[in-house]
């Protein structure tokens, strides 16, 4: 139970802390693992000689958002009518399915909800509790695919010291969704709405591009110039709103201390680096952990570990086979 | 944030100087980050507040602030409008973003949906049939009975289910209207290169056709009274002019619901009859 607070305060920007007490499985797995240091270097060697670097999950990844988000444009497009909308608000084969933090911001600021928007956001809100909440991110939301090429080219830059990296507090994504929130309320606008780069992306795909791509475009040099996945990292409210949805999601990345070498390939890959806090050495409390709500379930670390300890799980799964 | 900020206070040595220096120029940005976001997102009230024109919005839409905190810019309505009349803001409308306007000269709504698709689209309830009760009516907004839509008079329900107008047709400018000129027309209402279409009953019940491809011939040009999609919206009347000529003046009538078809048909450039978005019947209104 402290585990999952702790998660959640970590989701919520506080920095990860040390655990107060180790299981003794694990102080076990900890004392065999280095007892004998020249093993351990020839084991981890090993490991990575024979680590075939994929690009799986990515790979999957990418398929399902791109056609995720060709199958609205194509809906409307060819007029084939199977998903018609918007990421925001849509129907998929006539039912209605309702983007959750689209939904909260109207139902705050229209304060008058109908049937339909219900019924759209129960939906959508079962559909995340069971796929992981933050998977929208990684695997639907445009502006996140951009994002990733982009940083490409950040770390690049970085790389060759042409530009430097700036950290924000993780808890200012916090700040903003309370402050979206309350904005909504008190003027009865969805103010976030006509910022939200995964909206107006989405549109600009489905409806043509218009004038509002050169916000989305002004977000990515500021994150390629400035702040590695700064928008997605410290602002944007959607990723909270999910994050909160896939808290007791079964689907997680889970982590299993055993087989990790503690070397942190993953913690260099992942969007929200805290949620590998686990991965250092001493900071696993138990044998198998997940990585919590705010994991955007994307596998760039299922993919680089070289050793297996990171991997997809269903919770209970395992137990029922 | 450079050399010369103060140091933190000495009484702290749990944390190097380098290290809340770090803290606090991390807190300062991420202070200076929330304050840009916030205050550009802000700025999406400047077009709303300086409207110069209100946008014609589809019909059933509710009172222009509710329509825009209730519209969720999914775009569903585009999605289902048979003439693409539906189109959805940019980001000069500020939070009028991704909200759907329709800009009547170059597309107007004719319902050749028959049921005001639109409306059923939508999944928030922006486009109404019914408006809930804590919204209040503007008076010259109802409608004195449900409009009845010419092309399905014949049939055994004939009106459109539309409680309230949208707009409301006005001769603009009287003076370069021609049955005011005492002309008539001839050819294609807005030329070859229009792209607008419309639902011609006779040519076709069930599918719209481009209005290039419907040329017409008229001794007084009467197009906004026939083109008309609503039953008792418009009419043309006989007048005598200063001149002590016999002429006649399209009159825009209480069913009016501001569709914009008599806008988009004018012949004249610009049209000599527009309509004018969410605005009221007057004669009810007072």
């Amino acid at each position: 139970m402290s585990r999952y607070l702790d998660l959640l305060k970590g989701m919520l920007g506080a920095a990860p802390t040390k655990p107060e007490k180790v299981s003794e499985k694990v102080q076990k797995i900890m004392f065999l693992k280095y007892e004998d240091k020249d093993r351990y270097i020839k084991e981890k060697l090993h490991a990575r000689d024979h680590h075939i670097v994929s690009h799986k999950w990515r790979n999957r990844r990418w398929a399902v958002l791109i056609a995720t988000n060709l199958l609205f444009v194509f809906s409307f497009w060819l007029d084939i009518q199977i998903l018609e909308g918007a990421l925001t608000a849509s129907r998929f084969v006539g039912f209605h399915l309702i983007d959750l933090n689209s939904a909260l911001h109207v139902m705050l600021a229209h304060k008058h909800i109908i049937v339909n928007l219900f019924i759209g956001t129960f939906t959508v809100f079962l559909l995340w509790v069971l796929l992981g909440g933050r998977s929208f991110c990684s695997w639907v939301c445009p502006y996140h695919l951009l994002a990733e090429w982009t940083e490409k080219l950040h770390l690049w830059l970085v790389d060759r010291k042409i530009v430097t990296d700036h950290e924000f507090h993780r808890g200012t994504r916090t700040v903003f969704w309370l402050l979206f929130a309350l904005l909504s309320v008190v003027t009865g606008y969805t103010i976030f709405e006509t910022i939200s780069p995964t909206g107006i992306l989405s549109r600009a795909l489905i409806y043509g591009p218009g004038l509002a791509l050169g916000w989305v475009f002004l977000l990515l040099l500021f994150e390629v110039f400035w702040s590695r996945r700064a928008w997605c990292r410290y602002v944007c409210p959607i990723g909270l709103t999910y994050g909160a949805v896939g808290a007791l999601s079964p689907l997680q990345v889970s982590f299993h201390v055993e087989h990790c070498f503690h070397e942190g390939d993953c913690r260099k890959v992942c969007l929200v680096p805290h949620v590998l806090d686990v991965t250092i050495k001493g900071r696993a409390a138990e044998e198998t952990l997940g990585l919590g709500p705010d994991c955007t379930r994307c596998g760039l670390c299922v993919d680089i570990c070289p050793t297996g300890a990171l991997r997809f799980e269903v919770k209970g799964l395992a137990k029922l086979l | 944030m450079s050399e010369n900020e103060p140091r933190p206070a000495a009484h702290k040595p749990a944390m190097s100087i380098e290290k809340a220096q770090k803290a606090r120029r991390k807190f300062l940005q991420s202070v200076g980050l929330t304050a840009g976001i916030v205050g550009i997102s802000l700025l999406g009230y400047i077009p709303v507040s300086s409207a110069r024109a209100p946008r014609l919005r589809p019909p059933g839409a509710l009172d222009e602030a509710d329509f825009l905190s209730s519209c969720i810019k999914c775009g569903q309505c585009v999605q289902v409008c048979p003439v693409a009349a539906i189109k959805l803001g940019d980001i000069d409308d500020g939070f009028g973003l991704g909200v759907p306007y329709i800009a009547a000269r170059d597309q107007a709504c004719d319902f050749s949906c028959d049921a005001v698709q639109c409306i059923l689209a939508c999944p928030t309830g922006s486009l109404t049939y019914e408006k809930p009760d804590f919204l209040k009516v503007r008076a010259g907004a109802p409608l004195a009975h449900a409009p009845i839509l010419k092309a399905k008079e014949k049939d055994a329900e004939p009106s459109l289910n539309l409680k309230e107008r949208f707009g409301v047709a006005r001769l603009a400018r009287p003076a370069s209207c021609l049955a005011v000129q005492g002309k008539g027309f001839k050819g294609l209402a807005r030329g070859a290169d229009f792209e607008g279409e419309m639902r011609y009953v006779d040519v076709d019940r069930w599918a719209p056709i481009p209005v290039r491809d419907h040329p017409y011939e008229r001794d007084i040009c009467d197009l906004c009274v026939t083109e008309c999609p609503i039953k008792d919206a418009i009419s043309l009347q006989p007048f005598v002019n200063e001149a002590g000529d016999q002429r006649f003046m399209p009159v825009v009538q209480e069913q009016c619901v501001g569709c914009g078809v008599c806008e988009m048909i004018c012949p004249v450039d610009p049209a000599a009859i527009v309509v004018d978005a969410q605005a009221v019947w007057k004669e009810a209104a007072r």
